[in-house]
């Protein structure tokens, strides 16, 4: 099997074996397969790209083709004890109002997303005056899905201003993961686990 | 190159009486089904698939009547997405249809056929007279049930009624419960064959002339539903049949006119008018919600199986909102749910027709 992403990684090895998990945003399943086959979790999926939910389906994975923004109000509360959201947050229509339907289907839930504060997207912004096109934002600003940038330190202002309960955080460079020290500028990408 | 799946032809007698939701009993019973495939010894890799509103047990031999290849002839076979090679599959012919399953034309106990004494059917008294017929079959849990449209409708219900007898369930374009508009289609196809003079009442079988005129203009009604607008536009547009220009009459002048009365009439030859009048009253009766004190979600509470949801994205008669309202009420019992929405350009029928992305789907599901 392919390595994980490090983000998907450290979510992997922190999802308690035996437990239920709704991963929104699944993709083709990378996350839920090894979830299901290392850790014997119950894993659902969203997705809304219907080629992926295929894939997901030939997987043998139980996915919902569906939009976050929208239908994650379709399930009761505490549905889960994970709702997982990587790399996704940035695209929300209001990552706000998701983080708080992320928390009211599952107990606890695992947010992963790209740093726009990172130094290498300071430095491209201050020195070429135009919007960051990196490793893990590729793709320029007019086609981006990403409509809503965040930063370490906006994420955790959020969190503050919503009462949401950090329970553990991981900040990666690439594929190294840093201290938390400086993780505003250092950090390219961070992923939290979350509780109410 | 054709080949002829090899299948088996059989119909079970059921050896006490059929209780339905009306409050009789039918007696006598007969179900005719195919199969295709080997059971295995243990009796594990058996799937039931239900056919449509006027499909039949022939889901992958060719047509007795008309000779045509079998309705889902393209999804079952051997290396086919419902793989026989691995899978034993049933069809079974449902209650109140005419093709070898007891229905309004069947023979009732005074030696007449039935016509309008028939009683009236529900969905889930067709999947009740199928668990008989898996019963006679000595198969316990089916590997999966599969439908389309009412054979949806039915996989369904079965998940529902009989939820231990299914470990998966795939319901491809269909619905909770039949839509106001849904009824009123029927009841324009009822209407067109009650108005026939030559239904009689439903007492035409010895009479030498059936309500033809009648079914085919239900048919062709219901047909324009299975459809879509961009399907029919880009297969027939406005064009003429074989002539330069408009008669200023009432001849099929266009080419979809053309069409639906070549349908409506090719159904009468292989359909009995009563028949429909029974299943489409059935259909009309089907609310899921309703058999389980008005919540959906208690008709799936406690089921062990798997589903996968599929709807089409240009259905018009079932559209996808109404596969939504049945995977919303799967998660609400937290029963292991797929869903999807596939694109296809042929409405309702696209669950019969080439769309590649459906076999895909079928096949993950069923293996996976």
């Amino acid at each position: 099997m392919a390595e994980l992403r490090p983000d998907l990684a450290v979510i992997a090895n922190h999802v308690a074996p035996g437990s239920r998990a709704l991963d929104v945003g699944c993709g083709d399943g990378e996350l839920m397969a090894v979830l299901r086959d290392k850790q014997g979790v119950d894993a659902r999926g969203m997705e809304i790209d219907p080629e992926a939910v295929e894939r997901c389906v030939a997987r043998g994975l139980s996915v919902i083709q569906g939009d976050a923004d929208r239908d994650l109000a379709d399930y009761p509360d505490d549905a889960f004890d994970y709702a997982i959201l990587s790399q996704t947050l940035q695209t929300a229509a209001r990552p706000d109002l998701m983080l708080e339907q992320l928390l009211r289907v599952g107990r606890r839930a695992f947010v992963s997303f790209p740093n726009f504060a990172h130094w290498r997207m300071r430095a491209f912004l201050l020195w070429h005056g135009r919007m960051p096109v990196t490793r893990h934002l590729p793709v320029s600003w007019y086609e981006t899905q990403n409509i809503h940038h965040v930063t370490v330190t906006d994420f955790d202002k959020l969190l503050a201003d919503k009462g949401v309960k950090t329970e553990r955080s991981w900040f990666f460079s690439g594929d190294t993961e840093l201290t938390s020290v400086g993780a505003n500028w250092r950090a390219e990408y961070a992923v939290y686990l979350l509780s109410r | 190159m054709a080949t002829v799946l090899s299948s088996t032809s059989s119909t079970v007698l059921l050896d006490k009486p059929l209780q339905l939701d009306s409050g009789q009993a039918l007696d006598r019973v007969t179900i005719a089904y195919e199969t295709y495939g080997e059971l295995a010894p243990d009796k594990s890799n058996a799937i039931l698939v239900h056919h449509a509103l006027t499909g039949d047990q022939h889901v992958a031999s060719p047509h007795p009547i008309t000779g045509k290849p079998g309705w889902w002839d393209r999804m079952i076979g051997p290396g086919k997405p419902i793989d026989t090679n691995r899978f034993f599959v049933i069809c079974a012919n449902v209650i109140g249809s005419c093709m070898g399953s007891t229905g309004p034309a069947s023979e009732a106990a005074d030696g007449g056929r039935y016509g309008m004494r028939f009683p009236v059917i529900t969905i889930r008294d067709m999947v009740r007279a199928q668990v008989a017929l898996l019963d006679a079959l000595g198969i316990g849990q089916l590997h999966a049930v599969v439908g389309g449209s009412m054979g949806g409708m039915q996989a369904l219900s079965l998940a529902a009624n009989f939820p231990e007898r299914a470990a998966r369930v795939l319901a491809i374009a269909t619905t909770p419960r039949h839509s106001a508009q849904n009824i009123a289609f029927h009841e324009v196809g009822r209407q067109a064959i009650m108005a026939d003079p030559n239904w009689q009442g439903g007492d035409y079988y010895d009479s030498g002339s059936t309500p033809d005129k009648g079914l085919a203009v239900a048919r062709m009604a219901a047909h324009i539903t299975y459809l879509s607008e961009a399907g029919l536009t880009g297969k027939f547009g406005r064009r003429l049949q074989d002539r330069e220009a408009k008669s200023f009459g009432f001849d099929a002048d266009f080419q979809v006119e053309s069409y639906l009365r070549y349908q409506g009439l090719a159904f009468t030859d292989r359909f009995d008018a009563n028949s429909y009048l029974y299943i489409t009253r059935a259909m009309d009766y089907f609310d899921l919600a309703e058999e389980h004190g008005g919540r959906l979600a208690d008709a799936f509470a406690g089921t062990p199986a798997r589903f996968c949801v599929v709807s089409f994205d240009t259905d018009w008669l079932y559209p996808t909102a109404e596969s939504r309202a049945i995977v919303h009420a799967l998660n609400a019992v937290a029963a292991p749910v797929s869903f999807v929405e596939l694109s296809a350009p042929y409405g309702h029928d696209s669950f019969l027709l080439e769309v590649p992305s459906l076999d895909r789907v079928i096949t993950g599901f069923l293996n996976g």
